[in-house]
Parts: C-alpha cells; sequence; structure tokens
C-alpha cells in the first residue's frame, strides 16, 4: 500500500530526558480514519505534535507522498495539508464563529485592510454546507455547545487546506449522541478523499469509526491492525501490556444517615450562564453518589460550592447539621469534608513545593505538629509525610522533592494521600483519575471503595462515564446546570440511557429528581 | 463652595483647561488600552512620555522645528516602548516590573541629559525650544463660549480626538483589530491560527508609543513651553488604571481620561480659594483612583444583580455580556476536556 504520511524510526527525546518516542513507524493511506491508541504518556501526543511540526524529532524521518519532509512549525504542516484539532479549543470566546474561521487568513474589503466580515460568515456558511458540518456563522464561540465549537474547529483546518486531520481525544466532551453526529461527519468527510487520524482511548468508538488502528504503549509503536480482523481484548492487552481488570470489584452499599444536604444551589458565571441551576442532593454515610454529565454542565461549580470556593446565589448547604453555606474552604474542611480537586496542577497541589509541604498544607497547625514558641516540629512532620507516602506507594526518592517532578498519577496519589487521611467523613471527588495511568488508576479505585466502606460519604464527579458507573452506588445526571435524574441503584441504567439524560433528551419529573435528598 | 464650582463649571475657560489637561491622558490611555487588549501590560508609558518631551524639547530647540522635535519625540518614546518589548516579549522577563524599571531609569536619564547639557538639572528654559501650534479656527472663535472651548487648541488636542477614532478603527474594524483580541484572549488560538503573538504585541506597543510620545511632546512642547524634571507627572501610571476603567474599548477612553481631565482643570481653580497646593495637586490622581474603584465596584455589583435576576428567569439568555476587566490575559481556555 502507498501511504500517505509515513514515518520511520521516528525517536523523541526531550530536554528534561524523557524518551517520549522509540523508534516509531507510523503510516496512514489516503482517504481512510486510523485510530490511534494507548494510555496516557504512551507516547500519542508526542507522535501527532511532531507530525504535526510542534515538535522536531530528535532521529528519525517523516514521509508525506513519499517525500521527506522537516517541518520548523506547525505552520509548515498546515501549508503541507496537515490540520490538527486540538483537544483545548484553539477560540477566541468574544469573536464570532466566522471570525474565529478566517483568524490569521482573514478576508479583506478590496485592497484595504479592513476586515470584510460578511465574506468571511459566507465562507463559514459555503463551508459548513459542502461538508455538512453546520454551525452558527455569527454566533459568538461563548454562546455556542461545545459541539458547535468542536465542528468549527474541524472547518478552520479545512479552511486552511487540510487533506489530513489529526484529531485529538475529540469525544472527551461530547455525549453519546453527539458522538454518533461527529462519527457520521467524519466519514463523510473520509468520502470527500480527506485522511483522518483519530486519537481516543475508548475502544467501542474505535471500532465503530476506524478501518485500521494504532496501538502505542511506552512511547513504542505496538502494533497496526485491521478493525475487522481483531478483538478487543487483543487491543486492550496491547494498550497497557497485562491483562486489564475492567470492572471494579465491589459490595453493596449500606448507606447511613444523611451528613451533607445541599438545598437549591444555583451558580451564574461571567458569561450570564446558569452554570448551577437551583440543584439539591444529600449525602449518606458508606455511599457512593456519582455525577455524571458532559465537562461543563454544572459539575465543576458544584464541586466548587460544596467545598467553599465558590458562592452559591441561593440554597443552604448543611454538613451535619451545622448550616454551612458560602463559608469557606477552611471552615467546610474543620467541618470534615475533604477534597480532591479536578485539577491537582493548580488547586490539588502546590506544585514548586515538596511532597512533604504538600501532604502537611491541611494540618501542619494542628497541636502533634507545634513545637514551642511557634515552631513547627520537622522530624514529626516528616515522620507523617513519609508514612502516608508509604501507604499511598507514591513513587519518588523522598518526600523533600517537589510535587513537580513527579508524574501525573503520583501526583494525583499526593492529593488523595493527604485527602483520604484527613480524618473527613465526606468527600468530595472531582475527576480522581484524569490523566493517570492505569496502575494508578487501580489503585484510587480501590481506596475510594474503601473509604466508602469505612463509611465515609462519597460524591464522585468524573467525566468518564465508565468510571462513574462503575465507582458509584447511586447515580445524578447533571445537564445544563441541572439535576435531570436520580439512580438510587447505578447499575439499573445503560450508558446509552444516561446519554439521553446526559443530552437533555430525556428528564425525570421532580419527584423522582428530588428523592437524591432522602426526605 | 458649591456656588464657586457652579460658577467654575459655567465658565468657558475651565472647559477649555478640560481639554487640553484630557489629551495627554487620553492619548497615553489609548496607548495602555490597545497593548492590554493584546495581553501585556505597558507599565513604560510614564518614561515614554518623559523621553519624548525631553527629545522634543532638545530636537527643536537645535533645528528650529517643532515637528522635527515632534518626531523625534515620538521615536524618543517608541525606542522605549521597544526596549519595553525586548526584555518582556524576547527575553520573557516581567513586562511590569521591566516598565517600572524603565521609568525609574526615565526619571533619572532625562535628568542627566538635562543637565549635562544645560547645567540645570530642573527645566529647560535656557533652550530655545519650539512650540507645537495652536489652532484658532475662523468663524467657530466666534461663537460665543462654545468658540472659546474649542478654538485655540493645541493641535495635538485634536490629535487626541483623532486617535480615538483611529485606535477605535483598528480595534474593531482592522483586521489587525482580530488578532489583537486574539491574542489578548487566547493566545494559543492566536498562535494556531499562524498569528505571531509577539509580533502583535509589538505592533501594539509601537502604536503605545507613538501615542505616549504624542502626548510627551504635548507636555514640554504645548501644554507648557519647557522640559522639567518629572514632567509626565504620573500620567502613565494614571493610564494604566484609566484603562481599566476604560473597559479596554477607544470610546471608553473618553470617559476615563475626561475624570482626570475635569479634576485637573479644576484644581488650578481651586488653588485661588486657598486650599494647599498639594492637596490640589493630588487632586486629580486621587479622582482617578476613586473612579477607578467607583467603575469596578458598579460593575461588580451590575454584574451580581444582572446574575440573581438571569438566575430567576427574568432575563433572556446571554443577555450578559462578558465584562472586560483589566488584565484580559485570560487564556480563555473553552471546552476544555479530559486531559
Amino acid at each position: 500500500m502507498d501511504y500517505l504520511l509515513r514515518t520511520e524510526g521516528l525517536s523523541k527525546v526531550y530536554p528534561n530526558g524523557t524518551l517520549a518516542n522509540k523508534q516509531v513507524d507510523f503510516a496512514v493511506a489516503k482517504g481512510e480514519i486510523l485510530g490511534l491508541v494507548g494510555e496516557n504518556g504512551a507516547g500519542k501526543s508526542t507522535l501527532m505534535k511532531l507530525l504535526y511540526g510542534e515538535e522536531s524529532p530528535s532521529s528519525g524521518t517523516i514521509y508525506l507522498d513519499g517525500k521527506p519532509i522537516g517541518f520548523s512549525s506547525s505552520q509548515d504542516a498546515i501549508a503541507a495539508g496537515i490540520g490538527m484539532v486540538h483537544q483545548h479549543f484553539m477560540l477566541v470566546p468574544s469573536l464570532s464563529l466566522a471570525e474565529n474561521l478566517v483568524l490569521g487568513q482573514e478576508p479583506k474589503k478590496g485592497k484595504s485592510s479592513f476586515f470584510d466580515l460578511e465574506k468571511a460568515v459566507a465562507i463559514t456558511e459555503e463551508l459548513g454546507e459542502k461538508y455538512n458540518l453546520k454551525v452558527f456563522a455569527r454566533a459568538r464561540v461563548v454562546d455556542v455547545s461545545v459541539s458547535m465549537r468542536q465542528k468549527l474547529e474541524i472547518l478552520k483546518a479545512l479552511y486552511r487546506g487540510a487533506k489530513i486531520l489529526i484529531l485529538d481525544e475529540p469525544t472527551a466532551v461530547l455525549t453519546p449522541q453527539e458522538t454518533d453526529e461527529l462519527f457520521v461527519e467524519l466519514q463523510a468527510l473520509r468520502s470527500h478523499g480527506h485522511t483522518i487520524i483519530f486519537i481516543s482511548h475508548k475502544l467501542n468508538e474505535i471500532f465503530k469509526l476506524c478501518d485500521r488502528v494504532s496501538v502505542m504503549r511506552d512511547g513504542r509503536m505496538i502494533g497496526t491492525h485491521q478493525v475487522a480482523d481483531v478483538d478487543r481484548q487483543t487491543i486492550s492487552n496491547e494498550m497497557v501490556g497485562r491483562e486489564v481488570l475492567l470492572s471494579v470489584r465491589k459490595d453493596k452499599a449500606k448507606a447511613g444517615e444523611k451528613v451533607l444536604v445541599a438545598k437549591d444551589l444555583s451558580y451564574i458565571d461571567d458569561f450570564g450562564i446558569a452554570a448551577l441551576d437551583h440543584v439539591s442532593l444529600a449525602l449518606r454515610k458508606g455511599e457512593i453518589l456519582g455525577v455524571v454529565g458532559v465537562d461543563g454542565n454544572g459539575q465543576s461549580e458544584l464541586v466548587r460550592i460544596l467545598t467553599g470556593s465558590a458562592r452559591s446565589l441561593s440554597g443552604s448547604v448543611v454538613v451535619k447539621g451545622r448550616d454551612l453555606t458560602n463559608q469557606k474552604p477552611g471552615a467546610l474542611r474543620r467541618a470534615g469534608v475533604a477534597h480532591i480537586a479536578e485539577d491537582r496542577m493548580t488547586v490539588g497541589t502546590a506544585l514548586p513545593a515538596s511532597i512533604e509541604d504538600n501532604l502537611m498544607a491541611d494540618r501542619y497547625f494542628h497541636p502533634e505538629y507545634k513545637g514551642r514558641a511557634g515552631f513547627l516540629k520537622q522530624a514529626a512532620m516528616a515522620r507523617a509525610a513519609t508514612e502516608i507516602v508509604t501507604t499511598f506507594d507514591i513513587r519518588c526518592k523522598s518526600a523533600k522533592q517537589p510535587v513537580s517532578s513527579l508524574s501525573g498519577g503520583n501526583m494525583q496519589k499526593v492529593v488523595i494521600g493527604r485527602e483520604f487521611t484527613a480524618d473527613a467523613d465526606i468527600l468530595v471527588i472531582a475527576q480522581p483519575t484524569r490523566g493517570v495511568d492505569v496502575g494508578a488508576i487501580e489503585f484510587i479505585h480501590k481506596r475510594i471503595i474503601e473509604m466508602r466502606d469505612q463509611g465515609k460519604a462519597v460524591l464522585l464527579v468524573s467525566s468518564d462515564l465508565q468510571e462513574v458507573m462503575s465507582m458509584s452506588d447511586s447515580l445524578v445526571v447533571m445537564n445544563s446546570g441541572k439535576i435531570v435524574a436520580y439512580f438510587e441503584d447505578a447499575s439499573a441504567t445503560t450508558d446509552k440511557e444516561l446519554g439521553l439524560y446526559m443530552l437533555g433528551l430525556k428528564k425525570q419529573n421532580p419527584e423522582e429528581i428530588g428523592k437524591v435528598l432522602h426526605e | 463652595m458649591i456656588e464657586f464650582i457652579a460658577g467654575v463649571f459655567a465658565s468657558s475657560n475651565y472647559w477649555f483647561i478640560v481639554l487640553r489637561s484630557t489629551a495627554p491622558i487620553l492619548l497615553v490611555t489609548l496607548g495602555a488600552v490597545i497593548t492590554e487588549q493584546a495581553g501585556i501590560k505597558n507599565m513604560a508609558l510614564e518614561g515614554s512620555m518623559l523621553w519624548a518631551a525631553l527629545t522634543g524639547v532638545i530636537v527643536s530647540a537645535f533645528t528650529g522645528s517643532p515637528w522635527l522635535g515632534m518626531m523625534a519625540g515620538i521615536l524618543a518614546s517608541v525606542t522605549i516602548a521597544l526596549i519595553l518589548g525586548l526584555f518582556a516579549l524576547k527575553l520573557d522577563a516581567n513586562a511590569v516590573l521591566c516598565g517600572v524599571a524603565l521609568n525609574l531609569f526615565s526619571t533619572g536619564g532625562t535628568v542627566f541629559v538635562l543637565y549635562s547639557l544645560t547645567g540645570d538639572k530642573g527645566i529647560s528654559s535656557s533652550l530655545p525650544s519650539k512650540i507645537i501650534p495652536f489652532i484658532k479656527i475662523p468663524f467657530v472663535e466666534t461663537i460665543p463660549w462654545i468658540g472659546k472651548v474649542i478654538s485655540g487648541q493645541n493641535l495635538i488636542v485634536w490629535l487626541a480626538a483623532f486617535a480615538v477614532v483611529a485606535i477605535h478603527f483598528v480595534l474593531n474594524k482592522a483586521t489587525i483589530g482580530r488578532r489583537i483580541k486574539a491574542t489578548g484572549e487566547n493566545i494559543e488560538a492566536a498562535k494556531a491560527a499562524g498569528i505571531d503573538p509577539v509580533k502583535v504585541k509589538f505592533f501594539t506597543l509601537i502604536v503605545s508609543g507613538i501615542l505616549a510620545g504624542i502626548a510627551g511632546c504635548f507636555l514640554s512642547m504645548g501644554y507648557t513651553s519647557n522640559f522639567t524634571s518629572g514632567i509626565a507627572a504620573g500620567r502613565g501610571y494614571v493610564a494604566n488604571a484609566a484603562q481599566v476603567v476604560a473597559g479596554g474599548t477607544a470610546i471608553g477612553a473618553i470617559f476615563a481620561s475626561l475624570i482626570f481631565g475635569l479634576t485637573d482643570a479644576m484644581a488650578t481653580y481651586l488653588q485661588n480659594i486657598g486650599l494647599p497646593p498639594e492637596l490640589i495637586q493630588a487632586l486629580p490622581y486621587l479622582v482617578t483612583i476613586l473612579g477607578f474603584i467607583v467603575v469596578t465596584l458598579i460593575r461588580d455589583r451590575r454584574e451580581s444583580i444582572r446574575k440573581r435576576q438571569l438566575l430567576e428567569g427574568k432575563l433572556p439568555k446571554g443577555s450578559l455580556k462578558p465584562i472586560a476587566v483589566g488584565g484580559s490575559n485570560g487564556n480563555g481556555s473553552l471546552g476544555g476536556g479530559a486531559a
């Protein structure tokens, strides 16, 4: 087969010594959809950055149409017909979709340097028509849905003449229904002769969409298969290099008394959208309440209000009978609310501080660490930190090294180590395994179940549907800032059904939703 | 007191001074607005004005031409802006700290040059420097009251008015305006679109340098007819506060600088009724800071009221516009999926 884009022995060593790609041979044929799978840190992103000119290879060659190429920037890649849709959208919120589409290559009025908005709108609508990716050209980016923003990103690449499209985990922010729609659109692009590289770690998507699939692990290319000739277990084993436990083992929950009751919480974001719209729920001892929803439907705001880092415009938060509405994080912590933040890099840890300092951040003022004259008992703190490092299997040389030097998984273990030893009764957990390797995921999941079995009340927010479904005892679904469904028994529903609720196509009646308060 | 102030407001002379005092601050505020929109803070505006004021005086004195003087002044001002760009954009230093350092350098540096040339550390009166002409408008000057306000203003007052229009067009109609907004709002998006954010930021720095240069020349070749040490008198700093009040628009800059201009003009009158001059000199700055606080508070309050109304369903969705606040350096992370 003649390949359109091909690499030979491609390696990339980052300045910090990380060998992100090792002798990668990768090839994609014209007019196919090639899936690229691998765990986080397997080297997929690095490989794509090399293809897109954002990084240059340490050794090896890239061939386009059989000719060796050396991109010095992504501009070269774009000029050569390679387009990329990043996971984090590259859009300017206050500009219209049409203005975003033409940004950098704007149509001008005649020979002047004045921007021609009408022409930009026309271009956007024409392109959208041609590829059946319809968008509101005149709307501002802030006002449109995530899936429309993604369509715009694809259109942007096409406007710049992309023949090869790289999509980096495009479905992470979509509902199952929107995902299906995207797949139809991508297949249409394929029939137009476009070539698509589709990065994902969701195997069912690969099997639904792709012609071939390449698997990466530890920076190496493990293998490439015709999707028709391979089964999921093979791919899955190749991805992780061992048999994976795909399900979480847990006993049935023994739900106890209510320890946290949140009623009627609301939050309006800076763009005037009701990010949280009169939400109520209760957490019970010994039970994991999962929150399902596409990212950005109020989950983050809910977590921030429950942990004191955002103020609710209405309603109340009652912890163990005490009204703690809109109290500061410290007050909520003292009342026994622990918080695993969705962003461990900015909220969960202080990156330049040591593991020890991070572990002691919420307790250095406790009597056992207080010495004379306001000095802290260094030795006691070091002992306590080392103990947590051991129990939570934080892989490091010493507890004195900065958290920034740890891998994502170990960084998350630092957060979990601190929060799970904080003697809290209520755990508010957001995205516990985002960007964490498989081994650490298993570990974290086990720990969360353990906490539940010890009688802690857990709120679990995750954009990984599989994770919430398998971990939770009961579930709520959020859409547009509202709770639209409550399932007392999480195992009594399916991902398809949840998808309908996530998308807002279905909604339970207030009575059913109200059961989440257990009144 | 109230009678006195009412009397001042009625006089055409007061409004003449208001326009004169507003012009320089308006020019630098426009400079601060355009750089802020691109996501870089030009703290060195003060230094830019100082060098422009001094260079304008010296060159006009040696060439005998106010125009050459003004060109040289603008050039000096742009040079300071470019030095800031070099440190902040090329060498990755903190823009605010570099700006402050440049201002300190300029305060001392201008006096040093002045002393080397004239032997005087305070004022350039020994140099035969020129003045940028004042514009008398035929017919208009005969209109009672109005004529006295707008006729006879310095050319640069008119230039300042023109600059508002120019910056408004650049930000809203020209292609570069979109690139400036893209750079300021989501630098990654700008880069991905093939825009060079460093170039865009340099462009805005140069524009702000030109504007500050014109303002600086006005101070020493129109507003007064000499360079005096520290002639910019903090206007470059005030501009960065006024920029926040302006809300990132050229039209807003008019109102923001009027706060300063109105008080500055009033201060000249207040001297007559026996207020301590130190207090009077501090007034324009105090009022600008108060304006800054009030505007920020009003914005916050209006926002929270609207949020409540939105929540109760009294307003249509999307009727709350994003508010432009100072430091629009947000990376505007949109969507943001699982990593």
